[in-house]
């Protein structure tokens, strides 16, 4: 069945395109250290706001150009006309654990010399953009699924015994969503992410408040799932699988839930993006991923400088970019799964 | 030996201020091998009490349940365990319903669904989708082993309807109760439908209560006749009788109402119920 979704989902030009947009961007967000040329808290202070470095063809080999600072006031480069260095493919650079359990030290590209690569240029402290984007991509791709996949779990759980059971768990599960749907997020995040802050890593930190984000955020994924099993509940074919004799409990995992994946499916992957977007709100506003740490929130809000817009960074806006594709991809694959997931929808050919 | 015994059913729901009683008393009893077919009007009570013989009607106190349902073996229908009477739906009653569109699961495959079946009641099968292949055909679908792998809004209502059949003999049920098994089909469909009920009565040896409207069904198909009005049973007797000398005004008139090919009249007869309820 499984494997019959991913078929007609893959099938779809629009989810074709998401599916293998998506792969690539959770594919370099698993082998950061590997594809960057340098880890993102190394600073150069005498390269700061550094251009994207070209790329030049020279001698049958690809070479980084190498540049001059000109005017370090308005932070404007030079390239020197001969002086290119070649990339060195899979080569030794600096080590680091891959996956956080094996050491390695081999990157995709280098230079042997220690000039600094720039792919998308560098920020206020000579960091490599390119090379926090790719490590603020883990942050920010994995919080939106840990944040879908409780509030999904929790939501179709409770949602669907409350609308299964009725009666007083109904009653109980209902009150518990009121109530949770009353709780201002906001002020309930500002009030913990300064109870905590002191005890935890930024990073732990924030991997708490998205769970309890999705703890309070589940309310509304049940209400509906409580209200789909309502009206399934009622339709002829719950009687014959009773009339088969069918226990209470696969009836309600077996027969109810699955026919309310069409709903569930698209409301997860369109919520997907909330999350990302909100944990870039949450640490464009300080109260998220903290220095040296990096996440695609955390660079567009160092990108709000009058500094960058007078003389053009544009480089510091990539983050931007990155959430805009990631936020369209998961768009379109919701889009394509509700098409794939729903039968009567699926495109003929077995 | 009667396969099944109902003794003073009575079905009463309680969801108004005043109880309804659907089912008032009945009693009545099936042979093995043997069709019954209860007649009445819509609204007298002829599903409530098919499904109140293995409790599908809803939990108390919404529903209550009065009488006996008694099983060949003696057990009570009505006051078993639960795990008793999960292996009696299916397993000894099984039902198919009118509306075969609806009583089949959207989101999964019809071999999918009689599988489930078969799992639930032939767990000790060894190949589970030949199985459902060969009673695909059973039921005289052709090409089996695709139409098992289709969806059910893939099939014709006809097939949807075979597909339920199907569903229901995966369980081999002793007894299956045929709810209108025919009314969401067309005329030629309906026939074949009822070929195929009687070939497999007799292949199976099942028992098969059958609920309909249709006079003309029942003169074909069944051995003995129920009349329900009211949730009441009113008559009953093997269906050559009741065809020829019904005793009971209602039975009478429910036969006036027919109408009959060639025959000129104004008005059809109607059913004068005050007069009937009075009596």
């Amino acid at each position: 069945m499984a494997a019959d979704i991913v078929r007609a989902l893959l099938r779809r030009p629009a989810g074709l395109i998401s599916a293998c947009l998506l792969i690539l961007l959770y594919g370099a967000a698993l082998f950061a250290p590997f594809l960057s040329p340098s880890i993102p808290s190394a600073q150069n202070l005498q390269r700061t706001y550094h251009p994207p470095t070209a790329l030049i063809w020279q001698n049958g080999r690809l070479c980084v150009q190498r540049y001059k600072l000109v005017d370090p006031s308005t932070a404007s480069y030079q390239p020197l006309p001969d002086e290119a260095i070649p990339l060195q493919w899979f080569s030794k650079g600096v080590s680091y654990k891959f996956l956080g359990l094996i050491p390695a030290d081999r990157h995709l590209f280098t230079i042997p010399t220690s000039d600094p690569i720039y792919l998308l240029g560098s920020d206020a402290t000579g960091r490599d953009v390119f090379t926090r984007l790719l490590y603020g991509a883990g942050i920010s791709l994995s919080i939106g699924l840990i944040g879908v996949a409780l509030t999904s779990f929790l939501g179709l759980t409770i949602g669907g015994l409350a609308g299964y059971l009725g009666g007083w768990p109904d009653t109980l599960a209902m009150r518990l969503t009121e109530f949770l749907m009353a709780v201002p997020g906001l002020y309930l995040l500002l009030a913990l992410r300064a109870a905590l802050s002191s005890r935890f890593p930024s990073d732990a930190t924030f991997l708490l408040i998205v769970v309890i984000l999705s703890a309070l955020g589940w309310a509304g994924t049940a209400r509906v799932v409580r209200g789909l099993v309502l009206s399934l509940r009622e339709r002829p074919f719950i009687l014959a699988a009773n009339i088969l004799g069918q226990r209470p409990w696969t009836i309600l995992f077996r027969h109810l839930l699955p026919n309310t994946f069409s709903y569930l499916i698209v409301a997860a992957t369109l919520s997907v993006p909330g999350y990302i977007l909100g944990e870039a709100a949450l640490s464009f506003l300080g109260l998220g991923i903290q220095e040296p740490a990096s996440s695609w929130g955390l660079m567009l809000g160092q990108a709000q400088d009058i500094k960058i817009f007078m003389l053009n960074f544009w480089w510091l806006l990539t983050p931007g970019l990155a959430i805009i594709l990631t936020v369209i991809a998961f768009n379109l694959l919701g889009d394509a799964l509700r098409d794939a997931v729903d039968p009567k929808f699926r495109l003929p050919g077995r | 030996m009667n396969l099944l015994e109902v003794k003073n059913l009575t079905v009463s729901f309680h969801s108004g201020p005043k109880p309804v009683v659907a089912v008032d008393n009945l009693s009545f009893s099936i042979q093995p091998g043997e069709t019954v077919a209860v007649v009445g009007e819509s609204g007298s009570g002829k599903t409530t009490a098919a499904l109140a013989l293995t409790r599908l009607t809803p939990p108390p106190p919404t529903c209550t349940l009065q009488g006996k349902v008694l099983w060949q073996d003696g057990t009570d229908l009505l006051t078993c365990s639960n795990s008793l009477l999960r292996q009696a739906r299916g397993g000894k009653v099984a039902y198919i319903f009118q509306e075969p569109s609806t009583s089949l699961n959207p989101v999964f495959s019809v071999g999918f669904q009689i599988a489930e079946a078969l799992r639930l009641h032939q767990p000790n099968l060894p190949n589970t989708s030949d199985e459902v292949t060969r009673l695909l055909g059973l039921v005289g679908i052709r090409q089996p082993e695709l139409r098992a792998r289709d969806y059910p809004h893939q099939l014709s209502g006809g097939m949807q309807q075979r597909a339920m059949i199907a569903m229901a003999l995966a369980c081999q049920p002793k007894l299956l109760v045929a709810d209108e098994p025919t009314t969401a089909l067309d005329v030629t469909i309906q026939a074949q439908i009822l070929d195929l009920l009687r070939e497999l009565r007799q292949k199976l040896g099942m028992s098969v209560l059958l609920i309909t409207h249709n006079f003309g069904i029942v003169a074909n198909f069944a051995d003995r006749v129920l009349v329900m009005l009211e949730g009441k049973l009113v008559e009953e007797g093997p269906v050559k009788q009741i065809l020829r000398s019904p005793q009971h005004p209602y039975t009478k008139a429910l036969l006036d109402c027919i109408p009959r090919l060639g025959q000129k009249t104004k008005r059809l007869a109607s059913i004068d119920r005050a007069t009937l309820v009075a009596k």
